[in-house]
């Protein structure tokens, strides 16, 4: 009788998740990393578009930004998703650094208002994620405590990480550090300004998520 | 001048998440680098951020958060189930988390034998950095 039940519970879940083909994608990341950018390189590459501004000052995504039904191939496999795209999370917000690219006091204030408001609601959307790519700036240390804590809250809600290593096309890149603090994790080095290793990333993305 | 506020895990054990963070968050707020036994909930950190975007106005910038936390990869199957039960029973004391106002701590920085506070010297007004190190706890 036991038996019958856990077969009927197998069955059950694998026809759930075979039905949600649409899963949500999120894209997680401190500010400046390049989510925008990967978001920018994978709707160009399947869909032809663009998805979000990029721009050098921290904060340029300070909405959730969400792109439905993206479709990826590689050889007979194919995934769909909702691609959503998260404000930069950050432990501090100072308007007074979007001074330093030539804001006004007032603009400066409004976009870090809106910059924390960014931080709240990515993290509130950690609960809707089926699967993240985590994008990190390969140049700066990966130790930081915001990546840390992004990466602990997924382990956490036992929800699929690729981490990414953005802007290996950098010098001061050092993928190797990447890789080495997080052993755990499947981690891949890309550069999605240039396109750099981008399917590699593609695979990996089946093997986390497909 | 700076100040560090040791809290012992026992003074937020009994605490529910939201009373953790908010205990936490005040002391940053008053200007002081808060140094904890022990660490959070993963949930607990990212609540803390959350918690921290809320109350940033024009005197309140944020906050610094690290966590050190001692590498039990050496340690044999029964000392790791014996640190995990000891968890379970008796709250994460392992560790330590360091939560500094933005305004004080620039940044900290760390690697697996040290961490490194760069402190904003905000009282002579050059904005100079000055450096303090402690030794990774374990």
């Amino acid at each position: 009788m036991v038996t019958i039940f856990e077969k009927f519970i197998k069955k059950f879940l694998k026809n759930l998740f075979k039905k949600k083909k649409h899963i949500k994608l999120g894209l997680y990341g401190p500010p400046n990393a390049g989510k925008t950018t990967l978001a920018n390189k994978l709707c160009e590459d399947w869909l032809g578009e663009d998805m979000g501004k990029v721009t050098n000052m921290p904060h340029e995504t300070r909405e959730i930004q969400i792109k439905e039904q993206v479709h990826i191939k590689s050889g007979n496999k194919e995934i769909s998703f909702n691609l959503v795209d998260t404000p930069g999370i950050a432990t501090k917000i100072d308007y007074e650094e979007f001074l330093k690219f030539g804001m006004s006091e007032k603009k400066a204030k409004e976009r870090a208002k809106e910059a924390t408001k960014g931080v709240i609601d990515a993290i509130k959307w950690l609960d809707n994620m089926d699967a993240v790519v985590v994008v990190l700036d390969a140049t700066k240390d990966p130790y930081s405590q915001v990546n840390i804590t992004i990466i602990g809250n997924l382990q956490a809600r036992n929800i699929p990480v690729l981490i990414v290593g953005n802007k290996i096309d950098l010098k001061k890149s050092k993928m190797k550090k990447v890789e080495a603090a997080f052993p755990q994790y499947h981690v891949v080095g890309i550069s999605a300004k240039n396109g750099n290793n981008i399917d590699e990333f593609y695979e990996s993305l089946f093997k986390v998520v497909g | 001048m700076l100040t560090l506020q040791f809290i012992p895990y026992g003074e937020i054990e009994s605490l529910s998440s939201v009373g953790r963070i908010r205990k936490l968050l005040n002391i940053a707020k008053e200007n002081k680098i808060v140094l904890l036994e022990g660490r959070l909930r993963k949930e607990e950190e990212g609540e803390l951020i959350k918690a921290t975007m809320e109350e940033i106005n024009k005197d309140f910038k944020g906050i610094e958060l690290s966590v050190i936390y001692p590498e039990n990869k050496k340690a044999d199957v029964f000392k790791k189930m014996k640190i995990g039960l000891i968890n379970v029973l008796l709250g994460d004391r392992q560790g330590l988390t360091i939560i500094g106002p933005a305004s004080v701590v620039r940044e900290i920085k760390k690697d697996p034998d040290k961490i490194q506070l760069f402190t904003e010297d905000n009282n002579n007004g050059n904005g100079t950095k000055r450096k303090r190190r402690r030794k990774n706890p374990s």
